[in-house]
């Protein structure tokens, strides 16, 4: 367990070194966040009726996304474990007395948190200070609040767990761009990361609820917002865990698999 | 020019050689435009207009918009990349050869797995011409194209600037983002729709509203001003400050010694 600690405390201080480029990303961040909340009015101009989520709801769901952008981007890969696989230095990962799908989950944990820790409290602060249905709101009720807080640590877990197979998809590929290319844009599709689900056909949300996809950053950001609560909170909670659970196994059951026949790339 | 063909014709053979990949990047590059296309669609599922602009012809600018920024990500992918041309010191190599430096950045990248967007992009003007109802005459179609061509010399001159800001900054500079990819998924609506003051800003400052929200007005039949036709072409001039600024890097530059 130790050994895990400290792999997640080296990735973690290495990824607060970056200062300077995470308050270019802040300021990114906002400018997108903004440009997303002004696009939204525009439809919601014509009547707030015709859409599922209130506008309020809508501008703190945004804002929470992009406080959390750094825990959730699917696009975000460590190059590291790639070119670890492709070029052969996998050899000496192998060599380490520790399991290697522990210690890439903890280092991908690790990159995401610090990222996130340098990124979401001025975005969250400024956001706080907008004119009302711009800005964001703090969740509706206490327990909304303790919800998400479990939620959103599963969702990131969930992530995590999805991207490893990714990761352990290189194994068999070798050539990672393009299944990194499509897994990205199917995440970030049913993720909600385009447009949030509920603004998705009626026909299709039992579907794709049920996805994993629903369970990252789709089910905490919901329950932030007030959009899902009690009951309807823990079932999605529960669906997460499942999620969570098989993702996990897969993942390990793979890597396995893979490494029983591994071949060491010369080089 | 000649020369310039024979660049192409390498590097295409060159990403050629993984076909697996590049098919399986192709499709990617065409899932990600389709699902932000997915997202317009269904917003306008639940409401069908916005602004007073139609699905059909909200997907005339985003077709146009998509097909500027993945023939310009092609072609002057180099741009794109060049903090990594001078990070590595590459970059040095390149100014010591006797060519002009901008012909060899633009020679030292093209990706051409960016068609995959630009198919997705030809898809929607197809649905979009006739769907949007639009009594195509001999102007509207040459405002479609100075559109285009209008689009290619912004987004040209957005990449130029973004290398020429690495100059200083090393890195590449994640805020240039907003103004690369961020006109790319936000000029798929019509800029006003975001208000006046974005409208103004992305008009006079990054002129991305000149190629893109006046010359549709004047295709939809919303104002009958012909000048809107000729309005992208003023997008070149946007070319010279970006080109001088980056000229101002290159003399500026200080070679980071790997």
């Amino acid at each position: 367990m130790i050994k895990y600690l400290s792999f997640f405390k080296i990735r973690f201080t290495a990824g607060l070194q970056y200062r300077a480029a995470a308050w270019a990303g802040i300021a990114t961040q906002f400018a997108w966040g903004g440009m997303t909340i002004l696009m939204f009015r525009a439809f919601y101009q014509n009547g707030e009726n015709a859409f599922p989520m209130t506008f309020p709801e809508l501008s703190s769901y945004i804002w929470i996304q992009q406080a959390f952008l750094a825990m959730f981007m699917a696009w975000f890969f460590d190059n590291d474990i790639f070119n670890n696989i492709t070029s052969g230095n996998i050899a000496y990962e192998l060599c380490r007395p520790c399991d290697l799908y522990t210690m890439w989950f903890t280092k991908n944990m690790a990159i995401r948190l610090s990222r996130t820790m340098l990124r979401c409290l001025p975005i969250l602060l400024v956001a706080a200070f907008l004119p009302y249905p711009y800005g964001v709101t703090l969740p509706p009720d206490f327990l909304s609040g303790v919800l998400f807080l479990f939620s959103i640590i599963i969702g990131f877990l969930v992530l995590v767990a999805f991207s490893m197979l990714i990761y352990i998809s290189a194994f068999y590929t070798l050539s990672p761009i393009g299944i990194r290319l499509l897994a990205t844009s199917v995440i970030e599709f049913f993720t909600g990361a385009v447009i949030p689900l509920p603004f998705f056909p009626e026909s299709l949300q039992p579907i794709i609820y049920a996805l994993p996809f629903a369970s990252m950053q789709n089910t905490p950001f919901l329950i932030y917002v007030g959009y899902i609560t009690g009951g309807g909170a823990v079932k999605n909670i529960l669906l997460q865990l499942i999620w969570l659970m098989v993702l996990i196994t897969a993942g390990q059951f793979l890597m396995k698999r893979a490494l029983k026949k591994v071949i060491v790339q010369g080089g | 020019m000649r020369l310039y063909l024979k660049y192409v014709s390498m590097i295409l053979k060159c990403q050629m050689q993984y076909k697996a990949s590049f098919i399986m990047t192709i499709i990617g590059q065409f899932l990600v435009s389709f699902t932000s296309f997915l997202g317009v669609y269904f917003m306008f599922s639940r409401f069908n207009s916005v602004y007073g602009f139609a699905f059909s012809e909200v997907l005339l600018c985003f077709s146009v918009v998509l097909m500027a920024f993945s023939i310009t990500e092609c072609f002057v992918r180099g741009f794109d990349v060049f903090p990594r041309l001078i990070k590595s010191g590459d970059l040095d190599r390149i100014l010591v050869r006797p060519r002009n430096e901008i012909f060899q950045v633009l020679t030292s990248n093209i990706d051409f797995s960016r068609f995959g967007r630009l198919f997705q992009a030809v898809l929607m003007l197809v649905y979009a011409i006739p769907a949007s109802g639009v009594v195509w005459t001999f102007e509207k179609a040459a405002a479609v194209i100075f559109m285009l061509i209008g689009g290619i010399a912004v987004f040209s001159a957005l990449f130029v600037l973004y290398a020429g800001i690495s100059f200083f900054t090393i890195e590449g500079l994640e805020f240039m983002n907003i103004f690369t990819d961020g006109s790319r998924e936000f000029g798929k609506y019509p800029l006003s729709i975001y208000g006046e003051g974005i409208l103004r800003f992305f008009t006079f400052i990054i002129p991305i509203a000149l190629f893109q929200y006046y010359p549709l007005l004047y295709i939809i039949g919303k104002s009958d001003n012909p000048t809107y036709i000729f309005l992208p072409l003023l997008g070149f001039i946007f070319i010279i400050p970006c080109y001088l600024f980056f000229k101002f890097g290159v003399r500026k530059y200080k070679s980071t010694g790997s």
